[in-house]
C-alpha cells in the first residue's frame, strides 16, 4: 500500500538531481584521471604511459547513474529505481565492460541499489537512521549472545566431530587450522582490547617473539615443542612486561603508537640480526609436534621410538598429523576462551571492565591501574606466544613477512567488527574476515582490494561492531532477577548499577 | 664536520618531508580526534600522481624543467586533495558519533584498499624515474655537496609551511578551522559549517601530502605502491614526538625524526635507524607523555 502512496507523483526537482549526480560524476572523474585513466608501464626505454579512457569514462558513467537512483530513491520513487537497479544488475552479467572490475561495479552498485529501493518501499523512507539500525541490530546481538550459551557448546562439538566426518579433507583442515588461529589471536586480544580497553596496534609482536622463540629454542637447543610451548608463552608474557611497564601509563592513542613501534621494532630486529634469526629468509626446517613428546607422526620411524600409527595400530596417514594439529590449536584457543570466560567473573576480570569504562573512577576506588593493565597486557601476550609457536610448529617455516602490522590490523580488525567484548563476535568476524577471502582465493589480486572496502562497509554498517552487545558480566540483581530473553539490557538497567561497568553503553 | 653538514642537511630535508605528512594527522586528530591511518597511502598517491603528470607531460613534449615541476606540484596537489576528500566523505563523515575504535578500523579497511588498487592499476613493480633536477650546490669548497632537489625541498617546505601557518592564523578559514578544534558543537552554533571545515582539513592534509610524495619521488627517484605504510608510521610518530594537534610540534617533530635517521645511518649504518626512531620515540613520552609541544591533557571525570 505504502508503495502506492510512495509512487504517488510528487515533482522531482529534476535539475537539483541532475547537478548533484553531476558532482559526483566529476568528482569521480578527478579521482579516476590520474590513476585509473593513465598507467605506467615498463618500456625498454624506461616508463611508458598508456591511456584506458574507456575505463574512465564506464567508471563515472556508472558514478553518475549510481547517484542518480540514489537521489530518486530519496525523492520517492523506489519502484522506478528498483527496475531500472534490477535491469543494470542483470545487464551486468551480460553486456561488455573494459574490464572484469567494472562489471563487478556494475552488478554489485545495481544490487545495492536495488536493495536500498526494496528497503525505501517497504519502509516509506529513503533509508533508516542509524540509530534505528543500531537498535534492531543490538536486538539481533543479544539474542545471538543469550544464544550463545547452548551455540556455544554445539559449535565445539561440531569443531570436534569435523575431522572425523568424510567431508574433512587436507584442504578444509588446513582453513580450520587457520580459521582457529585467528579465532585464538583474536580472543587473546580481546582481553586486551575488549576487556581492558587498551588499544594494542602491536599484537603480532606477540606472536612473532612466541613463533622465533620456538623456532631458535629448537633450532639451537633442540628442544621439542611440548618444551618449547609454555617457556614461549612465558617470553611472550615477559616481552609484554618489558613494553607494558614504561607505556602502559601513556594514554590512548600514545599507547596505541608505541605498540605499533614496538611492533616494527621486533620485526626490524627480526630482519637485521641475521646471524642469530636467519634475517630476512627465515628459519625453515622447524621440528614437528610429536603426540605429546611419545610418538612422532612418520611412516618409519627411527630404531627404538614408536610412529603414531604403531601406536594405534592404524594405517600411516599424512592426515593424521593435520588432524593432530587441529586438534591442538582447538584445544588451545579454547583454553584461552575458558580463561576469559572465568577470569571475568574473578576480581581481576571485573577491574578490566571497569577500567574500560571509567579508568579515573577505578582509581579513585583504589584499583591498581598499571598493575591490572600490566596483567591483561602480559597475559594477551602469552596466548599470543602460544599461537605464535603453534604457527611455527604448523608451518615448519617462519620469516618476518608473517609478522608485518597488516597481520596486527587484521586482528584488530577481527575483534572490533565482532564487537569488542564479545567472544562469539570474535569467532563471526573471523569467519568473515578470514574464511571469505579463503573461499574466493580465485579472485586473486581483487582479495585484498574487497577485503579493505569490506572492512570499511561493515564499520559504516554497524559502528559498533557486528555482535556488540555490552553484557556487564556481574549484576546486582543477578541475570535471572526480572526476566530472561533479550531482555538482559533491561534487567541492567532495572536493577541499577551492574557492578562492573555499569549500564550497556 | 663536513660529514656532520652533510648529515644535517640530508636529515633536515628528509625532516620537511615528514613534517609536511604530519601536519595531515596532526590536523585530522587535533579535529575529530581520530589516527587517520590512510594517510600514508594518500603521500602515496601523491608520489604516483607526481609521476605520472611527469610521464604525460613528457608524452606532450613538455620538458622545460621548472613548468614540468609546477604542473607536476598542482596536478598531485589537486588529484590528491580530492582522494583525502573522497575518503573522509565516504570513511569517516558516516562515522562521525560512533565510537573512538570504528573510524580507525574504517581507515584501516581503506588503507589497505587503497594500496592494493594502486597495485592493481599501476603495477607491483617500482617505478624508477631518472633525475628531474640533476645538479649539487658546493659548499665550503666541494667538501659538502646539497642537491638542488634538497634545496628546493626544504624551500618548498619553508615556503609552504609560511603559507600554511598565514592561513591558519590570518584567515577566517583558519580561525573556522581553530574554532572547531576547541569546541565543534559551539563553532556549529556560531554558524560554522563543520562539515565543511573538516573535509577542508582533509583536503589541506592531503595537498601538503602530496608535495612530500614528490618530493620523495625527486629525491629518491624510485616509488612503489608500499612506500606509504612506513612513511605514515614515521609521519604519525612524528605527530605524536612534537605534540598530536600541534601545527609546530608536527614540523619539529618531523625535522626531530628526519635529524634522527639521516645522523644514524650516518654514524651508525642504515639497518637499525627505525628501531632508534621508535626508541626515542617511547623515551620521549614516557618522559613527556604529551609530546615536545603538546599541551598537557586535562582528565575531565
Amino acid at each position: 500500500m505504502t508503495a502506492l502512496s510512495m509512487s504517488s507523483p510528487r515533482s522531482i526537482a529534476w535539475p537539483a538531481i541532475l547537478k548533484e549526480a553531476a558532482i559526483t560524476a566529476f568528482v569521480a572523474l578527478l579521482l579516476t584521471i590520474p590513476l585509473v585513466g593513465l598507467r605506467t608501464v615498463d618500456r625498454p626505454t624506461g616508463l611508458g604511459l598508456e591511456t584506458r579512457w574507456a575505463e574512465v569514462a564506464a567508471a563515472v558513467g556508472l558514478v553518475f547513474l549510481g547517484r542518480l537512483g540514489l537521489c530518486l530513491i530519496r525523492d520517492g520513487q523506489p519502484t522506478v529505481v528498483l527496475v531500472l537497479a534490477a535491469v543494470a544488475t542483470a545487464a551486468g552479467f551480460f553486456i561488455k565492460m573494459p574490464t572484469e572490475a567494472l562489471r563487478v561495479i556494475l552488478i554489485a552498485g545495481g544490487a545495492i541499489i536495488a536493495i536500498r529501493a526494496v528497503i525505501a518501499i517497504r519502509t516509506g523512507r529513503s533509508k533508516l537512521s542509524q540509530a534505528e539500525r543500531d537498535q534492531r541490530m543490538d536486538r539481533i546481538a543479544a539474542k545471538v549472545q543469550h544464544a550463545s550459551r547452548w551455540l556455544g557448546p554445539i559449535a565445539v562439538v561440531v569443531a570436534l566431530a569435523f575431522p572425523l566426518t568424510p567431508l574433512a579433507d587436507r584442504q578444509l583442515l588446513d582453513i580450520g587450522i587457520l580459521l582457529l588461529t585467528y579465532i585464538m589471536l583474536g580472543w587473546g586480544l580481546n582481553i586486551v582490547v575488549g576487556l581492558a580497553g587498551l588499544l594494542d596496534l602491536g599484537y603480532v609482536a606477540f606472536y612473532a617473539v612466541g613463533a622465533y622463540s620456538y623456532a631458535l629454542l629448537a633450532h639451537y637447543f633442540g628442544l621439542s615443542f611440548w618444551l618449547c610451548l609454555p617457556l614461549a608463552g612465558l617470553l611472550a608474557a615477559g616481552s609484554g612486561v618489558l613494553l607494558g611497564f614504561p607505556v602502559l601509563r601513556l594514554r590512548g592513542d600514545y599507547f596505541a603508537i608505541v605498540t605499533l613501534g614496538f611492533g616494527e621494532i621486533i620485526r626490524i630486529i627480526l630482519v637485521n640480526w641475521y646471524q642469530f634469526t636467519g634475517g630476512p629468509n627465515g628459519i625453515s626446517g622447524i621440528p614437528r609436534p610429536s603426540f605429546f613428546g611419545l610418538a612422532d607422526f612418520v611412516r618409519s620411524p627411527p630404531e627404538g621410538t614408536l610412529a603414531f600409527h604403531e601406536m594405534f595400530g592404524l594405517e600411516f596417514s599424512p592426515l593424521h598429523r593435520i588432524v593432530f594439529l587441529y586438534y591442538l590449536i582447538l584445544a588451545l584457543s579454547l583454553v584461552v576462551n575458558l580463561f576469559t570466560l572465568r577470569i571475568r567473573k574473578l576480581p581481576l576480570g571485573r577491574a578490566w571492565e571497569a577500567l574500560r569504562e571509567d579508568d579515573i573512577a577505578c582509581a579513585s576506588l583504589g584499583i591498581n591501574r598499571t598493575n591490572m593493565k600490566l596483567a591483561a597486557f602480559a597475559i594477551a601476550a602469552m596466548f599470543g606466544g602460544f599461537a605464535g609457536s603453534f604457527f611455527a610448529t604448523r608451518q615448519g617455516f617462519i620469516s618476518p613477512e608473517s609478522f608485518t602490522f597488516i597481520e596486527s590490523a587484521i586482528i584488530l580488525a577481527i575483534v572490533v567488527l565482532g564487537g569488542m567484548g564479545s567472544q562469539i563476535g570474535v569467532v563471526v568476524a573471523t569467519l568473515l574476515v578470514i574464511g571469505l577471502p579463503e573461499a574466493f582465493r580465485e579472485l586473486a589480486d581483487y582479495r585484498m582490494l574487497a577485503f579493505g572496502m569490506g572492512m570499511v562497509l561493515i564499520m559504516l554498517w554497524r559502528p559498533r561492531g557486528l555482535l556488540a552487545h555490552r553484557d556487564p558480566t556481574i549484576l546486582l540483581y543477578g541475570r535471572n532477577g526480572k526476566g530472561t530473553g533479550g531482555a538482559a539490557a533491561g534487567t541492567a538497567a532495572a536493577g541499577g548499577q551492574g557492578i562492573a561497568g555499569g549500564r550497556a553503553k | 664536520m663536513e660529514y656532520f653538514l652533510q648529515q644535517l642537511i640530508n636529515g633536515i630535508s628528509l625532516g620537511a618531508i615528514y613534517g609536511l605528512i604530519a601536519i595531515g594527522y596532526t590536523m585530522v586528530y587535533g579535529i575529530i580526534g581520530m589516527i587517520n591511518f590512510a594517510h600514508g597511502e594518500i603521500y602515496m598517491i601523491g608520489a604516483f600522481v607526481a609521476l605520472i603528470t611527469f610521464l604525460a607531460l613528457g608524452a606532450l613534449g613538455i620538458t622545460w624543467v621548472p613548468l614540468a615541476l609546477v604542473v607536476m606540484l598542482a596536478a598531485s596537489m589537486l588529484f590528491t586533495a580530492v582522494y583525502g576528500w573522497t575518503v573522509e566523505r565516504i570513511a569517516y563523515r558516516p562515522l562521525r558519533n560512533s565510537p573512538k575504535l570504528a573510524p580507525l578500523i574504517s581507515a584501516i579497511g581503506i588503507s589497505i584498499f587503497l594500496q592494493n588498487y594502486v597495485q592493481i592499476l599501476q603495477g607491483a613493480r617500482s617505478k624508477p624515474l631518472q633525475p628531474i633536477l640533476p645538479g649539487n650546490l658546493t659548499l665550503m669548497d666541494g667538501a659538502v655537496s646539497v642537491s638542488y632537489v634538497r634545496l628546493a625541498t626544504i624551500i618548498i617546505t619553508v615556503a609552504l609551511m609560511y603559507g600554511f601557518t598565514q592561513l591558519i592564523t590570518r584567515t577566517s578559514l583558519g580561525r573556522a578551522q581553530r574554532a572547531c578544534e576547541q569546541d565543534k558543537k559551539m563553532a556549529a552554533l556560531l554558524g560554522v559549517d563543520v562539515d565543511r571545515i573538516i573535509s577542508l582539513t582533509f583536503v589541506m592534509g592531503a595537498a601538503l601530502a602530496a608535495v612530500a610524495g614528490m618530493m620523495v619521488l625527486l629525491i629518491y627517484g624510485v616509488i612503489d605502491f608500499y612506500i606509504g605504510f612506513l612513511a605514515g608510521v614515521k609521519a604519525f610518530t612524528a605527530a605524536v614526538l612534537g605534540g598530536i594537534g600541534s601545527l609546530p610540534g608536527a614540523m619539529l617533530g618531523g625535522v626531530v625524526i628526519g635529524l634522527i635517521e639521516a645522523f644514524w645511518s650516518g654514524y651508525m649504518g642504515s639497518e637499525w635507524k627505525d628501531v632508534a626512531t621508535f626508541t626515542i620515540l617511547v623515551l620521549v613520552l614516557i618522559f613527556r607523555p604529551t609530546g615536545l609541544l603538546g599541551r598537557p591533557e586535562i582528565e575531565k571525570v
